[in-house]
């Protein structure tokens, strides 16, 4: 009978009491480890190299909005000194012409940003300046969306909406090489 | 009435903790789920600047990190104050980059590698210079794909 006992005492459960605490410690790990932050930013497609540079500001056309960034971090735009603030609203009106002037672009289709920084530019300010123009063809984005069907421009719409809007009004900027003049 | 105080007597049974092991289990694999394992330790101060016009990252096994800062004050000695390039947890140069991409490409599914980004983290107090450096050398790459890491601006 006591042997019998032994036995029942052999094929008892394993005690499940310590899965928590085991589990606990597992999680705590996860739970340090984990990194929630969401990583965003400005996304951007460079060019491919090419060994010869195009410099749209030698073209010298009403269709190029050139940004010129230097050392200091002061703006010149279209040869003229000019404040961040109002970059965009200045961009906004370069590339819709809505007043039809001449020395804007002819048409949005037709309209180039040029971008150009020295190398002693602060990498804040230039992406300020990125910020700015991006923000001003998200905005005529917006207006365009908001013309044609209703709402805000967004990511999840549908392919063809977004490749209408931005055939009318394409993202064209091109950044040239930097100028070497302030130094590092 | 007695039966009433039966009742009250009987009524503080503790909370079955049977079902606790489960329970944490669940957030357990919630968290390993959405775990990425942090890869690199910062030798870099890195502050990226404020920006309005982000776009999320998506898939985080597709994205890899370049970062662009001043030493911190554990590696000013050895390493100077001037801006430097960190590829995973080492000081790096711009010659390192093509295979730093490589090295990550070949990790990666390749039906999905044209979707590979790179993520430039980089300080906003460095100066074009070495940023420019890199922009270059990812185009001769063919790494086209850059997302400049910024923070949301507050309103």
């Amino acid at each position: 009978m006591a042997k019998k006992s032994s036995k029942d005492r052999l094929s008892n459960e394993i005690n499940a009491g310590s899965m928590a605490d085991i589990a606990f410690l597992l999680l705590i790990f996860f739970l340090v480890t984990t990194t929630i932050v969401e990583d965003k930013g400005i996304t951007v497609k460079l060019p491919p190299w090419s060994e010869e540079d195009v410099d749209p500001t030698k073209l010298n056309t009403r269709n190029v909005f050139s940004v010129l960034v230097n050392a200091q971090d002061q703006l010149l735009v279209r040869g003229e000194p000019a404040d961040i603030k109002q970059l965009r609203e200045r961009a906004k009106e370069f590339i819709t012409n809505p007043q039809k002037r001449d020395d804007l672009a002819e048409r949005p289709t037709k309209a180039i940003i040029s971008l150009k920084n020295d190398r002693g530019t602060s990498y804040g300010t230039y992406l300020e300046c990125y910020n700015e123009l991006k923000a001003a063809y998200n905005e005529l984005w917006d207006e365009e969306a908001k013309k044609l069907y209703g709402r805000e421009y967004s990511d999840d719409m549908p392919f063809e909406q977004k490749k209408k809007i931005k055939g009318t009004i394409p993202f064209v900027l091109s950044e040239a090489e930097p100028t070497n003049f302030g130094g590092e | 009435m007695s039966k009433f105080q039966k009742k009250r007597g009987k009524a503080s049974p503790a909370v079955s903790t049977a079902s606790l092991p489960d329970i944490i289990f669940m957030l357990l694999f919630f968290f390993m789920m959405v775990t990425v394992l942090r890869d690199a330790e910062l030798k870099l101060t890195v502050t990226t600047p404020e920006a309005t016009e982000l776009t999320k990252l998506q898939e985080k096994s597709l994205v890899n990190y370049l970062y662009i800062g001043k030493p911190i004050k554990k590696y000013e000695e050895s390493y100077g104050t001037s801006p430097r390039l960190q590829l995973g947890d080492k000081f790096a140069t711009v010659a390192d980059i093509p295979l730093f991409l490589e090295r990550h490409k070949i990790k990666v599914a390749e039906n999905k590698r044209p979707k590979i980004t790179s993520s430039l983290k980089v300080d906003g107090d460095v100066t074009m210079g070495i940023v420019q450096d890199i922009k270059t050398q990812l185009r001769k790459s063919g790494q086209l794909k850059v997302n400049y890491s910024a923070r949301p601006r507050p309103e």
